[in-house]
This record gives C-alpha cells, sequence and structure tokens, in this order.
C-alpha cells in the first residue's frame, strides 16, 4: 500500500510529468488557453493514458518479450496507441455520446502527445509490474491534468494584462511555466517510506 | 537554384520549427541542459526527418488517402527504431544521456506536420532539401538553447569554462530554467524578425 | 490515390512487412556490437577502480548478501595469477534525494578503497551530480579514496562521521556512503570466504 501511496505521490506531485520531464508540451501550451479546454484536455488524456499503459504493458511482456521482438517496441507502442485512440473516438461516440462530446474534440490530439508514448515506455525501462503501472498512469495523468488546469487559470488572466509586443503569447506563458516549475520544484526530496 | 536555397532558408529562419512554428516543444526543453546534448538531439532528429521526407516523398502515389497518416507514422517509427539501435551499439553513453526523447522522435509534431505539409505534395529533392532545411533549424535552436543555459548554469559552452562555475545560476540547467531561457529566446527572434519585416 | 479496402489493407501492410524486415536486418546487425558495448562500460567501471588484475573479473562474478540485508550486490573479484587482489562491488542506495543510485566501489586486499564509478542516479544536476568527482577530491576531508571502512567512520561530519558531505546536497552524500558502507560488507564477505 504504500508503495502505491510513494508512486501517487512522486508522479504528481515530485516528477510532474509536465515541470519534470518535460513531456507532454505541445498540449500543456496548445489546449490551456482556456479552463474548460484544459480540464477537458487533461480527462482525455487520463482516460487514453490508463488504457494505453494497460494494452501497451501487456503487448510488451506478453508478447514481444517471449518472441525477442524488444526492438519493435517504438514501432508497436506508436500503432496500438494510434489505433486504440480511434477506436475509443467509435466506441464513445456510439455508447456515450455525452462523453463523447465532450471529450471527442481533443481525441484525435493524443496519438501525438508524446506523454502517452512516454508513460507506457517508461513502465517498461523501469521495470514496473502491471498494478504499478496502471497506478503510476493514473497518477501521471492526474498530475497532468492539475498542470494544464493551475496554467490555464493563470494565461486566463494573462491574456487581459498587457504585455510587450515579443513577449504576447507563447514566450509569456512559457515563462509563466517556468515559475510554476520552479513552484514544483518545492516538492522535490519528499520521500514516502 | 534559387528555389531550392529558399526551401532550406524557409526551414532555418522563415518556419523555424521552434522559434516560429514551436513544434517539437518535449525535447527542445528536456534535452537541452547543455550545448553538447542539444545539439545531438537536432541532429538525430535531422537524421530521422531527412529519410523519412524522402521515402513518403517516394512513396507519397503509392498511398490511398484514407491511410496515409498510419503509414506515414509506420514510416518514422522505423526510421526512430534504426536510430536507437545504431546508437544503442556505436554511441551507448549519448543514447543514456537522450533516455526516452530518442524513442519518443516518433511523436515529434515536426515529423509528421512535414511529412503532411510538405513530403506528401513534393519531389524526392525538394523534400529532402526540406528535410534538412527544418532539420538544421531545429539543430540550431536546439544548439542556441542548450548553449544559453549551459553557460547561464554552469559557466561552460560545450565544456570549456567560460566563467568559474560559482557564479553560473543553477537554475537555468533545472527543469524551471528551460522553460524560462525558451520563453526568451523566443521572444528575442520574435523581435529581430519583426524588425526585419 | 482513391481509397478502397483492399488497396489501404494492402499497402498499409506491405510498407509494414517491409518495415518490420528492415528492422530485423538492423537488429541482427546491431546485437553483437549492443552486447559488446554493454559489456565494454562494465569492463571500464571495473578496471577503472580496483587494483590491476588479469583475471576476467565479469565471468567470475558472485552475489552476496551483505551482513544484516536481503538484497544480494553483484561482485567481481579481481585476481592477479589466482591471487585475489581486490574487487569491484556493484552497490545501491535508496536513501538519495530523488530516487536510486547505483555506484560501483573498488576495493584492494587490504580492505582500502581503491576507487569508485557512479553507475546511475536521478540527483540534481549541479548538485547532488557532483558526486562524480566530490569524493576523490584533495580538498578538505572530502576524499574517501585510501580510507578503509573498517577503521575510518564512514558518515558525514553532520552525522559525527570523518567525511565532508558535498555542499548543498548532505543527503546525497549520505546515500553515497550507505552504498559504500554496503559495498564494503558485501566485500569483506568476499574476503572470508577466500581465507
Amino acid at each position: 500500500m504504500l508503495e502505491y501511496i510513494s508512486i501517487i505521490i512522486t508522479a504528481i506531485f515530485v516528477n510532474n510529468i509536465v515541470f519534470a520531464q518535460f513531456l507532454g508540451i505541445c498540449p500543456f501550451i496548445g489546449v490551456s488557453r482556456k479552463l474548460s479546454s484544459a480540464t477537458g484536455m487533461g480527462a482525455a488524456v487520463t482516460f487514453v493514458m490508463v488504457i494505453a499503459t494497460c494494452v501497451t504493458w501487456l503487448l510488451q511482456f506478453y508478447v514481444l518479450n517471449p518472441l525477442g521482438l524488444q526492438f519493435m517496441q517504438t514501432i508497436v507502442f506508436i500503432l496500438v496507441i494510434a489505433a486504440l485512440v480511434q477506436m475509443l473516438e467509435i466506441i464513445l461516440k456510439k455508447i456515450a455520446p455525452v462523453l463523447y462530446s465532450a471529450l471527442g474534440v481533443f481525441l484525435p490530439l493524443i496519438t501525438t502527445n508524446c506523454a502517452v508514448l512516454g508513460v507506457a515506455i517508461l513502465v517498461v525501462r523501469n521495470n514496473l509490474d502491471l498494478g504499478q503501472s496502471i497506478v503510476y498512469a493514473l497518477a501521471t495523468a492526474i498530475g497532468f491534468t492539475m498542470a494544464i488546469s493551475i496554467f490555464a487559470g493563470i494565461r486566463e488572466q494573462l491574456a487581459l494584462t498587457n504585455v510587450p509586443k515579443a513577449m504576447r503569447g507563447v514566450p509569456i506563458a512559457l515563462i509563466c511555466a517556468g515559475l510554476l516549475a520552479m513552484a514544483f520544484m518545492g516538492f522535490s526530496g519528499i520521500k514516502i517510506g | 537554384m534559387n528555389s531550392k536555397l529558399k526551401i532550406l532558408y524557409n526551414g532555418i529562419v522563415t518556419e523555424n520549427p521552434t522559434f516560429v512554428l514551436m513544434l517539437g516543444m518535449c525535447p527542445t526543453l528536456g534535452t537541452t541542459g547543455s550545448a553538447m546534448t542539444g545539439m545531438s538531439m537536432g541532429l538525430a532528429t535531422m537524421g530521422v526527418l531527412i529519410c523519412s521526407n524522402v521515402v513518403i516523398s517516394l512513396i507519397k502515389n503509392l498511398i490511398p488517402a484514407k491511410v496515409r497518416i498510419p503509414a506515414y507514422i509506420v514510416v518514422i517509427a522505423t526510421f526512430v527504431s534504426v536510430l536507437q539501435l545504431v546508437m544503442e551499439a556505436y554511441l551507448p553513453a549519448l543514447n543514456t544521456l537522450l533516455g526516452i526523447f530518442i524513442p519518443l522522435i516518433v511523436v515529434n509534431c515536426i515529423l509528421l506536420g512535414r511529412a503532411e505539409a510538405f513530403a506528401s505534395r513534393h519531389g524526392v529533392v525538394d523534400s529532402c532539401l526540406d528535410g534538412i532545411g527544418i532539420g538544421l533549424g531545429f539543430t540550431i535552436a536546439l544548439t542556441i538553447l542548450g548553449a544559453v543555459r549551459e553557460i547561464l548554469g554552469t559557466g561552460k559552452i560545450f565544456g570549456a569554462e567560460i566563467f568559474p562555475e560559482t557564479y553560473g545560476s543553477l537554475i537555468f540547467v533545472l527543469a524551471p530554467g528551460a522553460f524560462i531561457a525558451l520563453g526568451l529566446l523566443i521572444a528575442l527572434f520574435t523581435k529581430i524578425r519583426g524588425a526585419k519585416c | 490515390m482513391k481509397s478502397s479496402l483492399l488497396n489501404m489493407v494492402l499497402s498499409l501492410g506491405i510498407i509494414t512487412i517491409v518495415a518490420a524486415a528492415l528492422l530485423a536486418g538492423v537488429y541482427s546487425l546491431t546485437e553483437q556490437p549492443i552486447k559488446a558495448a554493454a559489456l565494454n562500460k562494465q569492463i571500464e567501471a571495473i578496471s577503472a577502480v580496483t587494483p590491476e588484475f588479469n583475471n576476467d573479473p565479469v565471468a567470475e562474478a558472485i552475489e552476496i548478501t551483505p551482513e544484516g540485508e536481503s538484497t544480494p550486490l553483484k561482485v567481481f573479484p579481481a585476481k592477479k595469477d589466482g591471487q585475489l587482489v581486490g574487487a569491484a562491488v556493484e552497490s545501491y542506495s535508496l536513501a538519495g534525494f530523488s530516487g536510486e543510485i547505483r555506484l560501483i566501489y573498488g576495493f584492494d586486499s587490504n580492505g582500502n578503497i581503491t576507487g569508485y564509478e557512479v553507475m546511475s542516479h536521478a540527483e540534481t544536476p549541479g548538485l547532488g551530480a557532483k558526486m562524480d568527482e566530490w569524493f576523490r577530491s584533495p580538498e578538505g576531508s572530502r576524499n574517501v579514496i585510501g580510507l578503509n571502512p573498517a577503521t575510518a567512520n564512514m558518515t558525514v561530519k553532520k552525522d559525527g562521521g570523518d567525511i565532508d558531505a558535498i555542499t548543498a546536497a548532505t543527503i546525497t552524500s549520505r546515500a553515497f556512503l550507505d552504498a559504500l558502507t554496503r559495498a564494503s560488507k558485501a566485500y569483506v564477505k568476499l574476503q572470508e570466504q577466500n581465507k
């Protein structure tokens, strides 16, 4: 139990996927102009990341490893994630139209979200077991959702302020992200158990 | 001839992937702790980009429109895996340094973006030049960002000392410095380009 | 090209098969160099930390569980003309600032430390990462090389020991010495077995 709590705290705060590992920066910058779209993106990433990690983990340890095909990892993982996103889109449309209308627009963007592929590869590299992998993926996605929501809140305020011309848009947003990352550094060194 | 040079110039300046298009932010921030790692990452990406651009422009007429994106992804992923194997075999130290960002080249929006926007519409030679141009633009941007962070953070550039490390501000080597330095560099680039136009 | 089910399946299938064949080819070409590179790294680290040897420490590696622990460490005995002259011990510590640190330590036949190499860590760059050089620097009482863990007090000065901690990275320093103590315990056990 303690082990899982440690994984959760580390993934959300100490090793936050955006601020400490630099993964998922594109949606973090691109879809954070409005708080509502940021939380939507966060929810979609959470959904896909957990399922994708689960599927790729099973593929790695029950198909690729026994067959000695580890070198096919990148190509298999990205195809599985792309197919999975497509399938989720179709399934959601059929069985949960409400959820689909909330997440639908973000789903196609997720295929090239490096956080999803990144987490799938990281759990294999760190030799986590299936339970740990799912918990890690879920916690990482929560960390991402938290980061992008905080950031969107700041950017909504930022849109109303008078910023020097050259700094408008992405540059000032990056500097704000830097300050947020600095705040998150305060969590480093925290240990559970 | 002029149009060929224009493709190169376009990739390096007008459509610089980092400073103008702002694509591929993850490796840009994650691997620029020093000028050396930034440059290596840029060159690795450039290699894959040139190969994938050439192959995609060669096979563009053989792929049905509906499945072109998955086909491009397979082509890109293949070259990324080749790069991964070659680096593991011959440059193991660099491979450990760049870590997860090597397999993640596959989801770098620059590659799929150039495949869709350029290679699928132009000939082999032009696509190759576009790969070189955009690749160089990316490499230059990453090297500059890496150099700025290395100088401010540790007082060194490519490992050669400029001023003693104690005067450096460590924050630039750490995560927050990546965001701040990139933000300032993009602003600077925008300012210079704006003044020229 | 116009899409039909047949040409979509066919073109994707062909691309995937060509890609897989190409990858398999590259893999078979690089398989040996990758193994050699990993082995080389290990041998280089071992010979950097131990006294001169002429055996094959990797082939003779054994696993030894240090006193009072449950996880075994990998010990690479260094022998000259069949005589044990020292060993390299691959050790770890979970007491680091962020995650596990892995190091390889070398000892001579008297149990003195002959060197160390950092294998992997996730400590803060510029602070904890300085352990690579700090503990071999002659300044103050940083140096651990030549000390014998059996006689010297291998803890940082803050904890009443003999060693200067890295400036602003006491936790990393503690982890470094924790891994060192663990390695030394395993080495003592190896010496006892060889008596």
